[in-house]
């Protein structure tokens, strides 16, 4: 499943249809402008945002007192707590709690650490067959690819794709593509798993340090639906989904749904603090690179992610490229600012797939500067040496030019006489400019060269 | 008021009329304007694509070349975005802050400090104004779609005191053009998608030009303009203001 294909490549692929960008675009398009119309409708929106993000300071600078404090509530509810370090420990730690209660089956409502730790496959592996619950997820699932959105995982799949996928992999009729006939037969599916399966695993997008209760917010009710019928429930959450007190609660989720599709609120806030009589609770708090990010000055704010997707839905590049592009779970201008954390080398393309226009940014409801972020991720990955030579090279031969008038006259004037004189040294296929844009008209002599001739007259 | 004039190395290159236009223009308004013969570039390609550690004789340069005058005036808003974020010295840095301090993209100078209120210019055309996202987002020439915040725009402002000058609507008003730096190499397919669809929003509400505060962005689209044999044309804004003298 992982791509060794830079974001270029495959957004180079991605743009071969040029009709299904527009659609992709579009659908995208439509989302942000929900979310613009909604974040009008709120009064002191940008008070909120504010608020939201000076809590998440506090917290990502407090962050080893708030688990503790988290941990303790959580034992003193009777929910059982358990730490990883990284994905393989995470894993394991599921695996054994499936295990001591021999479960072979398992359902999970969309967790996108799970898909960043590919629990599903270590599961798998085992013998332990998983689904998820999550529409978009499960689409995904039967498809065999990764989300393309942390919150619209299947967007860039379109009703007739879907249609046909369910033709296959559920019986539907061929050619069914209207979304509530699918949905229904989904939703017949789905409700067999909830009611056969005996343990049930969640993401959390808050966790209350003040009470040890933990809050998932969905749409569809799939989260609850599974944490009700099961007899063992499992929790896994990133270390930074805490939040200090409840009252905060009133800031985060009228931004987030907000922020992601426009909507007020998700349909289901739901608040889970302790196990029913005969059920187990289990939490999972995962580092895997949290605080090695927190220990990075620079990029510790990108702690802050709420995981709305608005960063995704307002990106031009996001947007014509498709989030598959991204070749990383969490895709979009946060994943290309997350990623470089956790694997710098597989991910030093990501922070330059974007062209800093900053609406990332401004979308942004916890306010992380992600487009400062990507230019000094930039600075980083060439620190380390993960940039190609051939732009090294490039680069010091720019650096000695402008910075010497005498060479970057000559330069410039070589330059301009080429595109006069010899522009098939400068128009033809190794030219990336040219392939889809003519050059720029250089028969005039320069600025410099007129100011010279006419400056002082003026 | 002593300005030195700074005109990209690019715009110097490729577009010597926008910078005529823009000292032109500055002159009109009673400045003493210099150009400083021995300047090149700001160092923004370089530290875009990752490597600011390679940009210190650049701005050891343009410390040379930009300090002593009163306000250094550019008609290209990314490059004064990179030398108000980017530029230090580690021989002068004193100088350095004084000309973060002191540098102007050139709608933001004639609007916040000659105020400018009439403008005796002509140009009798339909204009799609495009938002270089720099000067949008880094400079805040006009307010942001993203933000919940009273409308303003500092380029509109000036094209609404140019006769015969009709402004078009965009159905998005502020989206990147997708030029980008060396993104529009590197990620050449979405680059042009982006600047194709930009295009497509102007064209559809009937521009005959499209102007802006960046060449860049207006490189980029030109490029694409060109090849595919458009009539509509692209134009820095200085060239708009300045164009009494084409007087129909």
């Amino acid at each position: 499943m992982k791509s060794t294909l830079d974001h270029a490549t495959l957004a180079e692929e991605f743009n071969k249809d040029e009709e299904r960008v527009d659609w992709h675009d579009g659908a995208l398009w439509w989302i942000r402008q929900k979310r613009d119309r909604s974040a009008h409708q709120t009064p002191q929106w940008e008070e909120l945002r504010e608020a939201a993000s000076a809590i998440k300071s506090n917290v990502i600078s407090n962050l080893h007192d708030y688990l503790i404090q988290f941990e303790e509530n959580l034992k003193k509810n009777g929910v059982q707590v358990y730490w990883a370090s990284d994905a393989e420990e995470h894993n394991q730690i599921v695996y054994s709690i499936l295990k001591a209660k021999e479960i072979k089956q398992m359902v999970k409502s969309k967790s996108m650490l799970t898909e960043e730790c590919h629990l599903n496959e270590f599961l798998e592996d085992r013998g332990i067959e998983v689904i998820n619950s999550d529409l978009g997820e499960y689409i995904q699932q039967i498809d065999n690819e990764p989300p393309s959105h942390i919150v619209l995982p299947c967007i860039h799949k379109r009703k007739e794709e879907i249609g046909e996928l369910f033709h296959e992999h559920l019986g539907t009729e061929k050619g069914l593509s209207d979304p509530t006939l699918l949905t229904r037969v989904a939703r017949k599916h789905l409700r067999n798993v909830f009611l056969t399966r005996r343990a049930a695993l969640t993401g959390v997008n808050f966790a209350v340090a003040e009470t040890g209760e933990y809050v998932v917010c969905t749409n569809e009710g799939n989260a609850d639906m599974g944490a009700h019928l099961s007899e063992v429930q499992i929790a896994s959450m990133g270390l930074e989904k805490i939040i200090p007190e409840r009252k905060h609660l009133g800031v985060f989720l009228r931004l987030l749904a907000r922020s992601a599709i426009g909507q007020p609120i998700t349909i289901y806030s739901s608040h889970y603090k302790k196990p029913r009589p005969g059920q187990e609770m289990h939490l999972i708090l995962v580092d895997k690179g949290r605080s090695n990010l927190l220990a990075r000055p620079d990029f510790r704010d990108s702690l802050k992610c709420i995981k709305c997707g608005g960063c995704m839905n307002t990106c031009p590049v996001y947007r014509k490229s498709g989030g598959l592009s991204y070749h990383n779970t969490i895709s979009g201008p946060i994943g290309a600012i997350l990623a470089p954390n956790l694997d710098m080398k597989q991910h030093a393309d990501l922070p330059f797939a974007s062209t800093l226009c900053g609406s990332c940014s401004n979308v942004c409801p916890v306010k992380i500067p992600i487009h400062d972020q990507l230019y000094k991720w930039r600075q980083e990955i060439v620190k380390q040496g993960y940039s190609a030579s051939r732009k090294t090279f490039s680069m010091k031969a720019m650096a000695l030019t402008l910075s010497s008038p005498e060479i970057y006259k000559t330069a410039g004037k070589t330059g301009r006489w080429l595109l006069n004189n010899a522009p098939f040294a400068i128009n033809n296929k190794f030219n990336p400019w040219y392939k889809q844009r003519d050059m720029p008209d250089s028969s005039q002599q320069s600025f410099g060269e007129w100011y010279a001739k006419n400056g002082s007259k003026k | 008021m002593k300005i030195g004039l700074f005109i990209p190395c690019y715009v110097n290159q490729l577009y010597p009329n926008a910078a005529i236009a823009t000292l032109e223009l500055l002159q009109k308004f009673g400045a003493d304007v210099t150009y400083p013969s021995k300047q090149t570039c700001c160092g923004q390609p370089m530290a875009n694509s990752g490597y600011e550690h390679l940009t210190q004789s650049c701005n050891d340069l343009f410390v040379e070349n930009f300090s002593g005058f009163d306000y250094i005036v550019a008609p290209s808003a990314s490059c004064v975005l990179h030398v108000k974020d980017h530029l230090h010295s580690h021989a002068d840095e004193a100088a350095a802050t004084e000309i973060r301090g002191k540098i102007y993209e050139l709608v933001e100078f004639l609007t916040d400090v000659l105020k400018i209120e009439k403008l005796e210019a002509h140009f009798p055309h339909k204009v799609g104004i495009h938002q270089s996202c720099h000067g949008l987002r880094g400079l805040h020439l006009a307010q942001m779609s993203e933000l919940i915040a009273p409308d303003f725009s500092k380029p509109r402002h000036l094209l609404n005191m140019v006769s015969g000058l009709e402004l078009t609507e965009l159905d998005r008003v502020d989206e990147c053009c997708g030029f980008g730096g060396l993104f529009c190499i590197a990620e050449e397919a979405v680059s042009v998608k982006m600047g194709k669809d930009r295009i497509t929003d102007h064209t559809k509400h009937g521009a005959e030009y499209i102007t802006s505060p960046d060449l860049s962005c207006l490189m980029h689209l030109e490029g694409i303009l060109q090849r595919n044999k458009s009539k509509v044309k692209i134009i820095h804004i200085a060239e708009i203001l300045n164009s009494s003298s084409i007087k129909a």
